[in-house]
């Protein structure tokens, strides 16, 4: 291998594996997804492989299907800025990343608990900022459900536009000025109660695919979370966002691009590749495969044996049975998809949820991953990964004990942290070089 | 003469009127704090807090010191009135979790119109009116908190679910200002529910305190008028269908306990014979400076009331709840469970 450039390093983040259909619980280690000791452990196995921070996804409804609460996975989570506070306590360099909706927030409230989580964590709070406008989420909120899908990122813009304003209204000597917002969203106007953080501005993450998501992304966050996780689809998506970068005055570095990825070890690739069938097979129950079906189809398919073939009825175009999850893009072809992989193979109705969703990104022995993710880094498909257990809390010490070592040894992640802050492990230079720069 | 009924200490931890602003020593600051209070054997520490005035959030601040501290209890103020119930409510469970069953929250109202124009939603209706909304916000929550019940979770292999559905409720709840259908997104809190206190120093607040306080503070000059008070509290409680018995009414004490008059010793000589003449169950200690008074505190004026067998020498329970001696509350959900199940209910 060519020697001319240094390699691009890696940055890595873990994801808790909570409230998410690829999370484990039927198994004798799968254990509790809200006591602390859980969120203690992965966050200090997360540091102990010095990765760059931790992540926590939000849903603010629980999921319901016909009608009634989805029941078949792990369901219940804390509130996220609060966890990582209390994490704050027993980490020392580890970023800490809270996912939170601008729909269903105010710019002061929220502004103030990320620069609180910043100052407690001594710089090293993170938003992935995420939008909503469905009605059924607005019935737990004061604002409902009012917002057209069109102004989500519009409301979004202007709420992280206004929670800079608000990040920089102290004077860096300590002293509160006082300001004013008005846009079409927000008509603002006092003082801010906390002082400058030690990043200035928490890390900015953003998670939609939609353009409008994408440019939202390239106008001012530090990372994207994406779900395009191959290499052909990574590469594809990390042209487009960093090419839209250009037209906002950014460098390429400014952003980075980290795709939610989930992987196996084995001791061999054949071993891993064996551990992962059945691992596939706890996380697409019977009862589960029947789910996944009808969150396609959009009907009641209760009444088709999993272990049979997949139904004749085409899917229901415009159903409601499923709530609180966004429903696949096009049903009707996913269907079509769907058959003809079921007819090719044979395949039951479990077998095909089982072939058909949820592969897992990577599998293989830690040579075999760690050679992947680099290959990843290396030919731009990503700048990093959201690592996905798919056990609470034990399912990042594999990675760590085993893959860590080698990306090192390959000379593409760290091998301890050089600085304190998460800006400092992501080498984002701080929001105000930015503007004096600019 | 001494009291049967054990007495309960609290402090404030804010830093009082015109400090310095907090800055990145707050956690370090915070958690000395704290672990003073614990090692004196503190039913719990509050964290004032406001959108109007200087300070981190202060729910945040005492989810940071949890993991470092063991047994207080710890009570954030937490405004209703430009925030979120739902966000609130789980922001206060999570806090319960994160300390294994030490949260509470002190319910507070945002009445000015300087932090109406922080949040331009909505002008800043007459404090009457939000210490009803209060109110409301502190009811939701706890149908919130009992939306799960106990024994939600089932992970049961055979049938492939995780939770029984019939466990987890919509609260569908309808107030004057705000609606909720729920359930919550955090399983029920250790304490089932977190310890609610509220501010009853203002008259304003005393009938929301009546109705949804675990803990009422109050302020008095005398004896007599803290045992009047804390009738009138008591009389509220039943007025509402409550217990009486599951009120702790505590008398806010703002002092530096060398300038009080004979110095920390005296201290503890008044809660001493305020407790006995049973005007109150406790005292809530609101230091001037809390690093200078609340070490006074702890050092002298704990250590006289333990050594007379009125205070605890050690925590002989985990959650601010047994320290409070306060049940654990079953879900109010948990008897009709059969007939509230699924989204029409
Ligand atoms: C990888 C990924 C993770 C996401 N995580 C969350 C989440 O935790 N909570 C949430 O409410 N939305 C989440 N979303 C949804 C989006 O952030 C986004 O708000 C939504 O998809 C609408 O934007 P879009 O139309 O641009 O996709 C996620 C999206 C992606 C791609």
């Amino acid at each position: 291998m060519s020697t001319r450039e240094p390699r691009k390093r890696i940055h890595l983040a873990a994801h808790f594996p909570g409230v998410n259909s690829t999370t484990v619980w039927a198994d004798p280690r799968s254990g509790s997804q809200i006591d602390f000791s859980s969120f203690e452990h992965l966050a200090r196995t997360a540091e102990r492989g010095l990765f760059d921070f931790f992540f926590l996804a939000e849903g603010l409804r629980l999921r319901e299907h016909a009608g009634r609460i989805h029941d078949l996975d792990v369901v219940g989570r804390p509130e996220s800025i609060t966890v990582l506070n209390a994490l704050a306590a027993v980490t020392d360099r580890l970023g800490l990343a809270a996912t939170v909706n601008a729909t269903f927030n105010e710019p002061y409230e929220l502004a103030r608990r990320l620069a609180s989580l910043d100052h407690l964590s001594a710089g090293r709070a993170a938003w992935n900022v995420v939008t909503s406008s469905d009605a059924f989420t607005g019935e737990n909120f004061r604002r409902g459900g009012y917002l057209d899908r069109a102004d989500r990122y519009t409301r979004a813009a202007e709420f992280l536009a206004t929670a800079r304003e608000l990040w920089d209204s102290w004077t860096p000597e300590g002293t509160p000025k006082p300001f004013a917002h008005s846009g079409p969203q927000f008509r603002i106007d006092g003082e801010f109660t906390v002082p400058r953080s030690p990043q200035g501005h928490p890390v900015v993450i953003q998670a939609g695919d939609s353009p409008e998501g994408r440019e939202f992304a390239a106008s001012g966050a530090d990372i994207v979370f994406t779900r395009h996780s191959t290499l052909e689809a990574g590469r594809e998506f990390y042209a487009d966002v960093k090419g839209r970068l250009a037209r906002h005055g950014r460098e390429p570095g400014d952003l980075k691009i980290m795709p939610g990825v989930t992987y196996v070890l084995g001791d061999t690739d054949a071993d891993a590749r064996e551990r992962a069938a059945e691992i596939r097979a706890q996380q697409v129950s019977p009862q589960n495969a029947i789910l996944a079906l009808e969150q396609i189809w959009g009907r009641d398919l209760s009444g088709h044996d999993p272990d049979g073939p997949l139904p004749d009825v085409d899917p229901d175009p415009d159903s409601t049975l499923v709530q609180g999850r966004v429903r696949v893009a096009d049903p009707v072809g996913t269907a079509r998809k769907w058959r003809a992989l079921s007819e090719a193979k044979g395949l039951s109705i479990r077998q095909t949820v089982i072939e058909a969703t949820g592969r897992q990104s990577f599998v293989g022995s830690p040579e075999t991953v760690a050679a992947a993710l680099e290959e990843f880094v290396a030919t731009d498909a990503a700048d990093g990964f959201i690592l996905v257990p798919h056990l609470t809390p034990g399912g990042l010490d594999d990675f760590v004990d085993r893959v860590v070592p080698l990306l090192q040894e390959r000379g593409v992640f760290r091998t301890e942290y050089t600085g304190t802050t998460l800006r400092s492990h992501l080498g984002l230079p701080s929001p105000y070089e930015r503007v004096e720069k600019a | 003469m001494t009291s049967t009924r054990p007495l309960h200490l609290a402090a404030e931890l804010a830093p009082g009127h015109g400090r310095a602003a907090p800055g990145p020593d707050t956690a370090a600051r915070t958690v000395a704090l704290a672990r003073l209070a614990e090692a004196a054997g503190l039913d719990f520490l509050t964290h004032d807090d406001s959108f109007a005035r200087p300070g981190l959030d202060a729910l945040a601040v005492l989810a940071r010191v949890a993991p470092e501290t063991r047994s207080v209890g710890l009570v954030p103020t937490v405004t209703t009135t430009h925030t979120e119930p739902f966000h609130v409510q789980a922001a206060v469970a999570t806090l319960d979790w994160v300390s294994r069953g030490r949260a509470g929250w002190r319910i507070d109202v945002s009445p000015t119109g300087a932090e109406a124009r922080l949040f331009g939603r909505r002008p800043a209706p007459p404090t009457a009116e939000l210490w009803q909304e209060a109110g409301e916000v502190a009811e939701v929550s706890r149908k919130l908190w009992d939306s799960w019940e106990d024994d939600a979770e089932i992970r049961d292999a055979a049938t492939g679910r995780f939770v029984d559905r019939r466990k987890l409720h919509h609260v569908n709840f309808q107030g004057a200002t705000f609606s909720v259908k729920g359930p919550s997104i955090v399983p029920r809190p250790p304490q089932g529910n977190p310890v609610t206190v509220v501010d009853a120093t203002r008259p304003a607040a005393r009938e929301t305190a009546a109705h949804h306080a675990d803990v009422a503070l109050i302020a008095a000059a005398t004896a007599e008028e803290a045992a009047a008070l804390r009738a009138e509290l008591h009389r509220g409680a039943r007025a509402h269908g409550r217990d009486p018995g599951q009120l702790r009414v505590l008398l806010s004490l703002t002092v530096d306990p060398d300038a009080y008059e004979g110095g920390p010793g005296a201290l503890a000589g008044l809660i001493a014979d305020w407790h006995a003449g049973g005007a109150v169950d406790g005292f809530h200690l609101v230091p001037v400076v809390p690093e200078r008074d609340l070490e006074r505190f702890a050092a002298v004026t704990v250590p006289l009331l333990a050594g007379r067998g009125l205070f605890r020498t050690s925590y002989e329970g985990t959650t601010l709840r047994d320290h409070l001696g306060l049940e654990r509350p079953e879900s109010q959900y948990a008897a009709g469970a059969r007939v509230r199940t699924g989204a029409g209910a």
